[in-house]
């Protein structure tokens, strides 16, 4: 018994030993599932190679577990080190919790604007605490040989929008426009959001709504809603059953026309579609009327403060926000925008032709994102709900307007009744 | 009195791991929950005290209270659902099965019990499929009948997709009740068969006036299973319909917006407390429904058996 106790001990002094000596491993966790093989194949042998002593393990859940499971991790001590950080309050929460390190003082942070970091900063900007990877852009993605093969031009204003959709639908080949509301965040995110800032200006209207002097009961905020009302009988048989997925295959098996997107699908559609594809972005009411864009600042990388490599990690992180890995980064995931001030050079013609309306247009952020969905009920979720409800045509926009500026001047100060 | 008993150690020693482990690892967290619906962070973002504050606003808060009704509705409907259609289907199964003169009752049997040992995640991802109003087989079955006009896309319509989840789910656990029922016919003693032959009561009559008395104490049993199992449901509908529950919280039951509340959701940051304030309410309820059938229900059966 004493000697099997003896050589236990030994054994696991030794294998303690040898893993001292080893490589110093870090994680990375992420919602970003989708990208395991990009950062496997392309962006972790790329700094390995530069700095031998370090690897890289990618550790991505699913999207919807993320927050939940990242928590979790975080609370009981088991997370990674390194952690990509969802924008806005999520973030800033695990930041006041102590969870995540201050990165202020990394030299690569001057390569990114303030309004890039400003997803990742206390709402006095005196601390950043994640290194900004990319935004997202939200428009639509045609069936380009569809369009042709109808004569359908790229529509501009609503007009010509709801006039190209009305045609898909007479001619019956195609299904007019791909999305369901089963899973309930597209409606929100690629249905409100999307159209939206062309109503409420943009920065100027979602500022607005955070000072309190404008409600999400006024015209500009309802009006979006009245426009996805008019998407329901654009949408496939049984849209009400439809998932993400269900729509994403739709669009790229070529059988429906139209794809209200986020940029992100740009590399999955890439591999997935066997037609010619092109994207516009939201149409405004009225011909040369000042067009807005979703310009969404999405994803960063912030270091757990409990890390047991902190060197290590924030070495990592130097080379996140380096123009090489912003490079490297928006070529390999075509549609995730670098935030990085350095230009970078696109090779993917349907990520260049997203990220062209930041010239043209102009860009703002989803407007629940910031402040507004600290509170419950949480603005953003019950955006959701409310958008699935209006296209299913179960509540009106005036209902679902009010439901939703009910929700939040209950919780938000500058909202309340006066 | 002359005599001390012996100290019977055996009894502790062998009590001790089952007591343990179960301690550790069920009542403990149980009074950590049950504790911690008594505390809420205050405007420091310190842990305080509150009393039953929390209860104040998980039934007095407009907007929490009508999540909270919303989902006991919904989960009230998902036990019924089963208990109209899972236990009598078991029973009749389990009637059928134990008939002497059907042929490959072994198959049946293990056939109709084999849902039972698959996974949620694949049960709820098989039948969305099946039910996909683009990809699934169920708008083609029907419509080779004649009858594409009844299909629906059930899970997303607010009126149906309960049902249809519960439906769900029946399928996949109707072989419980089957196998307890079966178990129960097959320990009824041939005596007792036999005199009720020689009364001349057989068949279905036979079925009503002799056998299901019999297996009453295990109707019971079954019961009261899948009113726990119900009370405590979560995974298929989180697999099926996502942490939102939807259409417009139309599935969401207790387990749903306790997950949401406690873990969070999207935007939405987790609310321990207020989480912990529902599982304790999931508790009582349950509590209450156990103690009701224990009492009420377990106490009169008695007299049925022999």
């Amino acid at each position: 018994m004493k000697t099997t106790l003896r050589f236990a001990l030994l054994a696991s002094t030794l294998l303690a030993g040898a893993a001292q000596a080893e490589d110093v491993t870090l994680t990375i966790e992420s919602w970003r599932n989708d990208d395991l093989a990009i950062w496997q194949e392309k962006l972790i042998p790329a700094f390995e190679a530069a700095n031998p002593g370090i690897k890289i393990v990618f550790a991505p859940t699913a999207p919807a577990e993320y927050n939940a499971v990242l928590n979790s991790k975080l609370d009981a001590g088991s997370a990674g080190d390194l952690i990509t950080c969802r924008p806005f309050d999520a973030s800033l929460e695990l930041y006041n919790k102590g969870q995540l390190a201050d990165l202020s003082g990394l030299a690569s942070m001057a390569n990114f604007s303030d309004v890039a970091k400003s997803a990742w900063q206390t709402d006095d900007g005196a601390a950043t605490f994640c290194v900004p990877m990319a935004s997202v852009i939200h428009g639509f993605i045609y069936n380009a040989d569809a369009f042709a093969q109808l004569g359908i031009e790229v529509p501009k204003t609503e007009a010509e929008f709801f006039a190209a959709l009305d045609k898909i639908k007479a001619d019956g080949t195609y299904i007019p426009m791909a999305m369901g509301t089963n899973d309930q965040w597209e409606a929100a995110t690629m249905g409100y959001n999307n159209v939206g800032p062309n109503y409420w200006k943009g920065e100027e209207g979602r500022k607005s709504l955070i000072a309190g002097t404008q409600k999400l009961t006024d015209e500009a905020w309802v009006a979006p809603f009245r426009q996805l009302a008019k998407w329901k009988d654009y949408l496939g048989d049984g849209f009400e059953a439809q998932t993400y997925p269900d729509s994403q295959n739709l669009f790229t098996l070529g059988r429906a026309a139209i794809y209200p997107a986020g940029s992100w699908e740009i590399s999955g559609f890439n591999t997935q579609a066997g037609f010619k594809m092109g994207a516009f972005a939201p149409p405004v009411a009225a011909e040369g009327d000042t067009c807005y864009i979703s310009d969404h600042t999405d994803i960063a990388l912030g270091m757990n403060a409990k890390s047991a490599h902190p060197e290590e990690t924030k070495k990592f992180l130097e080379w996140v926000g380096s123009a090489d890995f912003a490079t490297l980064y928006a070529n390999a995931l075509p549609g995730f925008f670098s935030l990085n001030s350095t230009p970078v050079a696109m090779e993917d013609p349907l990520a260049q032709e997203f990220v062209s309306w930041r010239d043209k247009c102009q860009s703002t952020i989803r407007s629940t994102y910031q402040i507004l969905s600290r509170g419950t009920p949480n603005l953003e979720n019950e955006t959701w709900n409310a958008s699935a409800n209006v296209i299913k045509g179960t509540e009106t926009p005036e209902a679902a307007a009010q439901r939703l500026q009910d929700g939040l001047a209950s919780w938000y100060e500058p909202q309340k009744a006066k | 009195m002359a005599q001390r008993k012996a100290v019977r150690w055996h009894i502790p020693v062998f009590l001790a791991p089952a007591v343990l482990v179960y301690t550790a690892i069920m009542i403990i967290p149980l009074f950590g929950t049950l504790n911690l619906s008594l505390f809420n962070l205050d405007e420091t973002k310190t842990r305080v005290f509150v009393g039953l504050a929390n209860f104040a606003t998980l039934f007095g808060d407009p907007r929490w209270s009508q999540s909270f009704w919303n989902a006991l509705a919904n989960n009230a409907w998902f036990f019924v659902v089963h208990m109209l259609v899972q236990n009598p289907i078991g029973i009749l199964l389990a009637a059928l099965l134990s008939s002497p003169r059907l042929r490959m009752a072994a198959f049946y049997r293990t056939a109709i019990f084999i849902p039972t040992i698959l996974s949620f995640v694949i049960v709820g991802f098989v039948w969305k499929l099946i039910l996909s109003p683009i990809w699934g087989i169920a708008p083609g079955l029907l419509d080779m009948v004649g009858l594409k006009s009844l299909f629906a896309p059930w899970l997303g319509k607010e009126e149906y997709a309960l049902t249809t989840l519960a439906l769900i789910s029946v399928w996949q656990f109707v072989g419980i009740p089957m196998m307890l029922i079966y178990a129960a016919l097959l320990s009824i003693p041939d005596e007792v068969i036999e005199a009720a032959e020689m009364d001349g009561v057989t068949g279905w009559s036979q079925f009503w006036k002799i056998k299901l008395p019999l297996i009453l104490p295990s109707i019971g049993i079954i019961s009261i299973l899948t009113f726990v199992g119900n009370f405590n449901a979560f995974d298929l509908i989180y697999v099926s319909q996502g942490a939102l529950a939807g259409p417009n919280f139309a599935t969401d039951i207790l387990g749903t917006f306790l997950y949401r509340t406690f873990f969070g959701f999207q935007l939405q940051l987790g609310d321990p407390h207020m989480g912990a304030t529902i599982a304790t309410a999931m508790f009582v309820i349950i509590l209450v429904g156990v103690c009701f059938y224990l009492f009420a229900i377990q106490t009169r059966l008695r007299r049925y058996q022999f």
